[in-house]
């Protein structure tokens, strides 16, 4: 990485890096700091100071049954989240590399997606699927189906997952057709001298190729899913009925900002980060350090 | 225009020496070609004196100021880069312009020096494009318009022409050569190919692991290489060697393949090691006897491979003018005057010593 | 080799035509309906064909917004300050601090590109508590500084920016030195234009970022003064009973449109700017 002319100069390295090193201190080390020492106290029964309980907090929080059915919950939201996106935007990626009339249009048509806030797609499937407003809510009722996610758990779920993977399409569409485009044509064409044709070619020589594509877009479907779609959910459902869509962002927020037990919901942040960064590190040891280099 | 003078220089990175010890003085006007293979520090000694490297010990000295201190832009020099450098978002125009700009020139000044450039490069019509929208060979010329416009004590050359087909290369050369003798500046070229160097250099110093091998003129680099390095790097195709001993008072080597080459003058060593070009190899009916590898007709010539038969084995290659038939041994006669003999353990070259 | 044009491709056009329409459904029956009547709409006569004679509801809720919120123009324009100062903030800071790592050896240069490159791991959503915490000791909540500057740090774009100039080769910074162009120079007249194309693509991401942030300004403020678009539609959809209808879909196209444009608008340089950059 390193080059080989660089400029002379002390201070004005400092200065240049001087803004983002205080916004990062300020804005990510000290609230990080704040949180791991949040997890660690509580406040006296006075409400006059801090004591130190170690683990304390995190023993609660493990032996909760409502946060340990929230961490299965956020598990199954973001792979099933990440699949459907996944699988949609690789089947519309392959047919839009196709040498076809139009792809161009199709292309743009699929991208725009892209910009879609992730609480706006909650507010345009309630447009569709709310069983009152909704277009298609209202005619699976009055067609015999009892369609009610505001009622329903399992429904609400797919309400959210729903929701959440069709916002996320046009981003894993996007890398899907860069990673098509970049497998050399040469590879493909050999591939038809050898007799490989559809199906057989995608599975054989197109996906295996595709597939540190495939991986990153892993990672960054589940972090999206764990973490973006606040919004999402918390528009559509606020992580009800009853506790049936809450995630562990919701409920960190609602304990925290909304119930304002700081302890707990420093603990729950705490074992977020942990999680992110086992899932960076993840993502580092199998990438390599691609990110890096 | 001005002389450079390098006094004792050396540079390490690390605990790597790259350049051991070099001294050199260029006269006004002067083109010194700095020739070797990669990783012998040419490119190192070229950017000591550009400044973009400063040297572990050593003085530079331009037109008799000392600048070893200085940073690029005060040692009033140029220089030309392999890749060419232009600022891919610059017009041509403003790639000449920029320095000079920043020098605070006025407009018109800026504006008289480029197009003159430009004129002497053939590049008017060229001024308001991109340098992506130009032939390599076009962007070459800007690289050097750059270099010019500057009015430079110095021209620095870094390998300008080793991305160029093989086509405009010559052609670049002689034009690169004619430019320079107009315009009289003293110039630095650093190449690796030994064509280059010996048709643009009024003298080559032709660097081996850091350490200068030869300086001197082209032809004398060709008829008296200082030792088997040089012998080696310069022509082509390379020059053959072959191991023997000094013997009849240092009269004559007798080879380890087997024949007796008599010398002019005597000489003082013991095993050395004769060096002959494959020019001055000619078949005949007694001499060296080879095992043909490879016949190679290159059209007006043939260039034959082969091995001596017998313990030895050195590897030869002779050239021969016109067509060869193939065969399986060939015999060839040693021209004993252009003969090159050289210490066998240090590798130096041993003249006559009366 | 390639496929010819002579025979359409069915199978392909078919499922492509499918995806359109399934992002683009949603889409059209929100801006069919906002130009219905609410009623109907509650009634659940909800038609597809939108009745053009009723745009009026857009300068409506544009000029005086719905159900008691902020006008629409308020919260767009919120939203489009919030975005703006966020992409650039973060393409400011993160420019500087890519040059000086980049371009430079000074002490510590290794730790500090770590301490930036380790924030890469802590998405807002984790550090959510403390976060405000410290917002309201430097008193911030519910200022409009508040909405952008804690979001400006970014490990991301300073990765990105570090890849980019990093490619630049030596040989210009070199041609820039014995042209006299000293650091500062050398940035404002060869990496930033050169540069130009990231920097757009870049600037997209970001502005989509920020016109999207949803949890972050719901956190800092309760000043209705400073909703964004997003946070005003979501509180609009959150009073079902007694809603108007047609105006809450009509601010929900009027909040897609900014960021939708400017993706299609710069499309080109941002998929190449998303693919590379993230990658």
């Amino acid at each position: 990485m390193d080059r080989r002319t660089v400029f002379n100069g002390r201070l004005l390295p400092v200065v240049l890096l001087l803004p983002q090193l205080l916004l990062t201190l300020f804005f990510f080390y000290w609230p990080a700091g704040e949180a791991v020492w949040s997890s660690l106290t509580t406040q006296d029964a006075f409400g006059q100071g801090w004591v130190f309980v170690g683990l304390d907090n995190f023993q609660d929080l493990f032996s909760d049954p409502l946060y340990l059915d929230s961490i299965v919950r956020t598990v199954f939201f973001c792979l099933t989240v990440s699949v459907v996106a996944i699988s949609l935007a690789l089947a519309l990626a392959v047919f839009a590399d196709r040498q076809i009339a139009g792809r161009g249009v199709y292309r743009t048509l699929l991208i725009w997606p892209y910009a879609i806030a992730p609480a706006m797609s909650a507010v345009l499937f309630l447009f569709v699927l709310n069983p009152r407003v909704g277009l298609l809510g209202r005619w699976l009722n009055r067609h015999g189906v009892a369609w009610d996610y505001t009622l329903n758990g399992s429904q609400a779920m797919l309400m959210v997952v729903s929701a959440s993977a069709w916002k996320q399409v046009s981003y894993d569409f996007i890398f899907f057709l860069a990673g098509l485009q970049s497998i050399p044509r040469a590879v493909i064409e050999a591939a038809r001298m050898d007799g490989a044709k559809g199906w057989r070619r995608f599975r054989t020589i197109t996906f295996p190729l595709l597939s540190p594509t495939t991986f990153f877009l892993l990672v960054v479907n589940v972090v999206y899913a764990a973490f973006d779609t606040f919004g999402t959910i918390y528009a559509l459902t606020q992580g009800g009925p009853g506790k049936d869509t809450e995630t562990l962002v919701i409920k960190v927020f609602r304990d925290g900002v909304i119930n304002q037990d700081i302890g707990s919901s420093s603990a729950q942040s705490v074992v977020l980060m942990l999680g992110v960064i086992l899932i960076t590190a993840v993502q580092f040891r199998f990438m390599g350090r691609r990110t890096l280099s | 225009m001005a002389t450079l003078d390098i006094e004792g220089l050396r540079k390490s990175f690390g605990v790597t020496e790259v350049l051991r010890q070099i001294d050199l003085s260029l006269i006004d006007g002067e083109m010194l070609v700095i020739v070797g293979a990669s990783g012998c520090g040419k490119s190192t000694l070229l950017r000591l004196v550009a400044g973009l490297e400063q040297p572990t010990a050593g003085r530079i000295v331009i037109g008799g100021r000392d600048v070893t201190a200085f940073d690029p832009s005060e040692r009033d020099i140029a220089m030309v880069f392999q890749n060419y450098a232009l600022y891919p978002h610059m017009s041509v125009f403003d790639n000449m312009a920029y320095g000079l700009r920043i020098r605070g020139l006025s407009r018109g000044e800026i504006a008289r020096k480029v197009e003159q450039a430009a004129a002497m490069l053939g590049l008017d019509d060229l001024l308001a494009r991109k340098p992506r929208q130009l032939s390599g060979g076009q962007r070459q010329r800007v690289a050097m318009g750059r270099a010019i416009v500057r009015d430079p004590k110095l021209f620095l050359f870094d390998e300008p022409l080793s991305n160029l087909d093989a086509k405009l290369r010559v052609q670049m050369r002689a034009e690169i050569r004619k430019l320079q003798r107009r315009l009289g500046v003293t110039s630095l070229y650093v190449t690796h190919d030994q064509v280059e160097a010996m048709t643009l250099g009024d003298r080559l110093l032709i660097l081996h692991e850091g350490r200068p091998a030869q300086l001197a003129t082209p032809m004398e680099v060709f008829e008296h290489p200082a030792d088997t390095y040089v012998a080696g790097f310069v022509g082509s195709p390379t020059m053959n060697f072959l191991q023997g001993r000094l013997v009849q008072d240092g009269t004559a080597v007798a080879l380890d393949a087997g024949p007796l080459v008599q010398l002019q003058g005597r000489r003082a060593g013991d095993a050395v090691m004769l060096g002959i070009r494959p020019e001055h190899l000619t078949p005949d009916a007694q001499g060296l006897m080879l095992a043909v590898d490879l016949i190679e007709p290159l059209g007006s010539e043939t260039l034959v491979h082969g091995r001596v038969t017998g313990a030895s084995g050195e590897t030869i290659t002779v050239k021969i003018a016109g067509a060869v038939a193939p065969v399986e041994t060939l015999t060839v006669h040693l021209q004993a005057d252009h003969a090159h003999i050289f210490d066998a353990r240090t590798g130096k070259r041993i003249d006559p010593t009366g | 080799m390639r496929r010819s044009f002579n025979r359409p491709d069915y199978i392909a056009h078919t499922i492509l035509v499918l995806g359109v329409l399934l992002f683009a459904f949603p889409v059209w029956l929100v801006f069919a309906g906002s130009t219905q009547d609410s009623d109907a709409i509650m009634r659940g006569d909800l038609s597809l064909m939108p009745h053009l004679a009723n745009l009026s509801v857009y300068p409506r809720v544009l000029l005086h917004g719905t159900m008691g919120t902020e006008p629409v123009w308020h919260m767009l324009l919120t939203s489009f300050g919030m975005a703006v100062a966020i992409a650039t903030g973060k393409i400011f800071i993160s420019v500087l601090s890519a040059y000086a790592v980049v371009f430079f050896r000074f002490p510590f240069r290794q730790t500090a590109f770590w301490l930036i490159f380790v924030t890469l791991m802590l998405p807002v959503e984790v550090r959510i508590i403390p976060t405000y915490a410290v917002m309201a000791g430097f008193g911030l909540i519910n200022t409009f500084t508040g909405l952008w500057v804690p979001l400006i740090a970014s490990a991301t774009a300073t990765l990105l920016f570090r890849q980019v100039f990093t490619a630049i080769p030596d040989e210009l910074v070199e041609a820039a030195r014995i042209d006299g162009a000293g650091p500062l120079r050398f940035l404002r007249d060869i990496v930033l234009p050169v540069s130009g194309a990231n920097i757009a693509a870049l600037f997209v991401i970001l502005f989509v970022y920020g016109w999207n942030q949803y949890l972050w300004p719901l956190l800092v403020s309760t000043d209705p003064a400073l909703d964004t678009i997003v946070i005003g539609i979501v509180k609009m959809i959150g009073q079902e009973t007694q809603t108007d209808w047609s105006a809450v879909m009509a601010t929900a196209v009027l909040a897609l449109l900014p960021p939708v444009a400017v993706v299609v608008l710069m499309q080109r340089w941002f998929v190449a700017g998303l693919t590379e950059g993230e990658k």
